[in-house]
């Protein structure tokens, strides 16, 4: 997925001093409206609620796993060698063993229930995916919003420090640093490092977008009447920072953000696959892909059924994505 | 209603045509070459103990594919069995491994030599007749000045790099001989082990005996090397040839094609049959690709003999079992239990172990009976003379299922009464050995044993399970791999692995990092004695020893299914090359 990029043409000019510091111009009427004309954007369209329902179910289902797996499922990590032939040790049954047991059948060699596996996989797929945004969106908005609004040096530097990171080869990047990091790293142990790492590596090399889309912002709100005025009333720099300008970047944030969980989705799961991802035996949609490699041509429904969750996950999120952005409108200026 | 009659019509010749597809292609794999598909295979083993399609016809080409290329063609610089037992096309030795099927295999005969070595001055002096008639392929005679060039080569070692040091270590073990290259003899001849009273006749002189001293001498480092030929690192590119097959082209990486050495007679080679008229061997990376076209028929034998893949081996399980064998080869896939690790130091938290791993499971794991192999309970393979049934654990009478009382009950003799954490590495290049220990993993975990799996880099592997310090920096307590015998014996297999003086900083084998009088002296012991079927007993001892103390935990005895080519003659497998085809003997129907 690649993101439209919003950079002014314009060099950007030498900001002015501070004015002298007397009461804002904002409005918290107008603000509330914006919102509810967004809701009622949003709600009539159908494709983007739609998106929005599968990502809450998701989410819901990440959160209670144990108890979905407890009542439809067995244990992920539990194996059921006896649901395998004995001399192909691929599952029996058809469609490879669904059943009322067994929702989405068993692994070939292992015999571990699918469902269960993906259900937990909703987990770490989610939660590496929400955590690197975060991580991107705080690191992005904060160097963003400084290159925007001093512009200068500051801003030259940024730049050039985004520009850097937006050419590194951050997968060639992250598999060397996971075969390379220590087990144990600041107190966590096993699965924890590899979360940890992958959070915050994903999160670092995906700031740099974030950041171009806000300095870009900051470029052309800082010149407004209402920054102006701010200034002229004496407004201080960190607070036309983040009381005059922050709840005007809020949409195209909240925008970006909701259309990066899918990359980094897709991500986790391409260094899942390359066994740069999670540890054995946690479950991972990636990891089940890999696995599902070797026997893909007699039990090909152990690589639809994680395929067809990474899809439909990349799918919904992006579509409600794109409906946010459209409800919000944040090319369109108050 | 004209247009639905011919749109159904139209549906039902095609859903014929794609049903005549498939039927076509679902037979096409078997019997090609041979009268149009209806010949069907020897049987599912036919070439286990015994020979499948017999035959003494000669012609044709036998096709070979790998994924691997051998690790050199230069005699005395390889390591790998599989080159092995391919250089048998083209070197010959003093002694070498009989043409026969299976355990009988291991036999030692008369190769060059016109027998087994006279053993004189208790076991310390090997003498050999040459037969008569031996020539190079360029029709000059091959004497034992030229075998005692070729085994001096491994003494070179800036130049011959890769192949066994049994000999060098055997004969001269001080290495006070500095190799051919750096002789300053007129005939290159200096090395004092050796001597060469005439050209028929070699004496080997050994320091102290070695019991498997003449399997040293059957590895293809033991093989003759024409001076005025040698040429060193390059060696490999060309070796000149005392076989019955020659070099025609070699390029590295991507193919090899052998053509009958006409300077070859039958009449002082008995061993070799020599069918084909040609050889060839592509080298392709793609395993998948390469079981399918054996199964197609474009190629006849997998060089690299290790097994189809899991995809490849469903399809010939399934669809044509008639043309597959169950390699058994000498590989046994294993835990080492680290000493080092607490609490694996204390010998009841190993037993705890071997009583709660579900031997059954890993099994399973690894690809069931056929496939993944036998269920182990003896640290030796079953190819090696000292292997026996004994099962201290009841891992066989159980069937392979865990005695989870008797694991518990280890657990509290060793003070860790509800379990304890350690660490397993497993390699992630090998098919199914990080699924093998997430298994392990899980079935522990049932007495509370809890186990982190570290799948490392295969290549990666040798340095850090081999390293003593880099284990106990890691925190490692189990170590899993497979290990196969470089010659078929308890110290060809045991010795590397479980003998204190072999535990080293790095490249160390001894896993588990045994340190053991009695098991080194059982070794001192077993070695020195000539008579294999004595050694064995002595190495029944050490097998029984190890299983007592819990300190290496054998699971499965490997077998492989591989595909026997429906051209493929006289094919057998071989237990002195690991369960593979005797390459040498094999022959095609034109």
């Amino acid at each position: 997925m690649t993101a439209p990029l919003h950079e002014p043409t314009t060099e950007a000019d030498p900001v002015a001093a501070d004015g002298p510091a007397v009461d804002s111009g904002v409005k918290k009427v107008e603000g509330r409206s914006l919102k509810q004309i967004a809701w009622n954007r949003l709600k009539q369209d159908r494709v983007a609620l739609t998106g929005g329902i599968v990502v809450l179910v998701l989410v819901v289902v990440a959160v209670f796993a144990p108890l979905i797996v407890g009542l439809l499922g067995h244990p992920p990590n539990e194996f059921h060698q006896d649901m395998l032939d004995p001399l192909t040790n691929l599952p029996t049954g058809d469609l490879g063993g669904v059943s009322g047991d067994y929702l989405f059948g068993v692994e070939p060699n292992k015999g571990r229930d699918i469902f269960s596996r993906i259900v937990y996989g909703a987990r770490i797929s989610l939660l590496v995916a929400f955590l690197a945004a975060l991580v991107a969106v705080a690191l992005g908005t904060l160097f963003g919003i400084v290159a925007g609004y001093f512009g200068g040096w500051v801003d030259a530097l940024i730049s050039r420090i985004m520009d850097v990171l937006l050419s590194f080869p951050q997968l060639l990047f992250i598999i060397s640093l996971v075969s390379v990091l220590p087990d144990d790293l600041l107190g966590l142990t096993g699965s924890g490092v590899r979360i940890a790492v992958l959070v915050a590596v994903i999160g670092f090399f995906g700031w740099p977008y974030v950041g171009r889309i806000v300095r870009g912002q900051t470029l052309s709100l800082r010149e407004r009447e209402y920054v102006e005025a701010a200034r002229s009333l004496g407004g201080g720099r960190t607070y036309i920072l983040f009381r005059e300008l922050l709840p005007n970047l809020v949409a195209p944030i909240t925008v970006y953000a909701t259309l990066m969980i899918p990359t980094n989705i897709l991500t986790e799961a391409a260094l899942s696959f390359l066994g740069a991802g999670v540890r054995p035996p946690t479950a991972s949609w990636g990891g089940m892909l890999r696995d599902a490699l070797e026997t893909y041509e007699h039990d090909p429904m152990f690589m639809v059924f994680p395929g067809v969750t990474i899809f439909i996950t990349v799918l919904a999120f992006n579509l409600f994505g794109d409906g946010l952005r459209d409800a919000l409108d944040p090319k369109g200026t108050r | 209603m004209s247009t639905v009659t011919s749109k159904r019509r139209l549906t039902a010749g095609a859903a014929l045509v794609v049903a005549a597809l498939m039927t076509t292609t679902a037979c096409g794999g078997g019997g090609e070459g041979e009268g149009g598909g209806k010949s069907k295979g020897a049987g599912f083993n036919a070439a286990f103990n015994k020979v499948a399609n017999p035959s003494t016809k000669k012609g044709g080409t036998l096709k070979m594919v790998g994924k691997q290329d051998l690790d050199s063609a230069d005699p005395q610089r390889s390591y790998y069995g599989m080159a092995w037992d391919f250089m048998r096309f083209y070197t010959r030795q003093l002694v070498t491994y009989d043409t026969k099927p299976g355990v009988a295999s291991t036999k030692l005969v008369g190769d060059l030599a016109t027998g087994p070595g006279e053993i004189t001055d208790g076991g310390k002096t090997y003498t050999y007749k040459l037969r008569d008639g031996l020539t190079w392929e360029d029709g000059s005679k091959l004497t034992s000045k030229d075998v005692k060039y070729g085994i001096e080569r491994i003494w070179a070692t800036d130049t011959i790099t890769g192949g066994p040091q049994y000999l060098k270590q055997t004969l001269d073990p001080k290495g006070e001989y500095k190799g051919p290259y750096k002789d300053k003899s007129a005939d290159k001849l200096g090395l004092k082990a050796i001597e060469t009273p005439d050209d028929n006749t070699i004496v080997f002189k050994l320091p102290k005996p070695n019991g498997d001293f003449e399997q040293f001498l059957a590895m293809p480092s033991g093989s003759p090397v024409k001076a005025d030929k040698d040429t060193g690192a390059k060696y490999t590119q060309r070796p000149f040839s005392s076989g019955p097959y020659k070099f025609e082209t070699y390029k590295p990486g991507k193919s090899i094609v052998l053509v009958r050495n006409d300077k070859w007679q039958k009449a002082t080679d008995p061993l070799r049959a020599a069918l084909p008229d040609k050889v060839t061997v592509t080298i392709s990376a793609n395993l998948e690709e390469n079981d399918k076209k054996l199964m197609e028929g474009d190629y006849d034998v997998d060089l690299n003999g290790t097994g189809m893949t899991q995809s490849g081996r469903v399809t010939a399980v399934q669809d044509h079992k008639d043309s597959v064998d169950n390699m058994q080869t000498s590989f046994v896939r294993y835990v080492a239990l680290v000493h080092t690790a607490k609490p694996l130091d204390d010998v009841h938290c190993r037993k705890a172990v071997f009583y709660a791993t579900d031997f059954a499971g890993l099994q399973q794991t690894r690809g069931g009976e056929i496939a993944g192999g036998a269920i182990a309970n003896s640290t030796l393979p079953v190819s090696i003379k000292g292997h026996s049934d004994y099962d201290p654990y009841g891992v066989l009478a159980r069937k392979g299922k865990p005695d989870l009382a008797k694991a518990k009950d280890e657990l509290k003799q060793c003070g860790h009464p509800t379990g304890f954490s350690t660490k397993l590495t497993a390699r992630n290049n090998n098919p199914g050995e990080v699924d093998a220990a997430e298994a392990l993993q899980e079935q522990l975990g049932k007495v509370g044993i809890k186990i982190e799996v570290d799948p490392l880099d295969g290549a990666e592997a040798s340095s850090i399970t081999g390293s003593p310090s880099v284990v106990k920096k890691r925190g490692y307590g189990m170590t899993m791999s497979g290990w196969g015998p470089d010659f078929p014996s308890g110290q060809g297999f045991g010795q590397p692995l479980w003998d204190s003086r072999f535990l080293a900083d790095t490249g160390n084998y001894n896993e588990s990092q045994i340190k053991d009088p009695q098991i080194d002296k059982l070794f001192d012991d077993a070695i020195a004695e000539t008579d294999p079927v004595k050694a064995g007993e002595i190495y029944k001892q050490v097998d029984k020893r190890i299983l007592d103390q819990a300190d290496w935990m054998p699971f499965i005895y490997e077998k492989n299914i591989t595909w026997r080519g429906s051209r493929l003659t006289n094919a057998y497998m071989s237990d002195a090359y690991n369960g593979r085809y005797d390459y040498v003997s094999l022959g095609v129907v034109k």
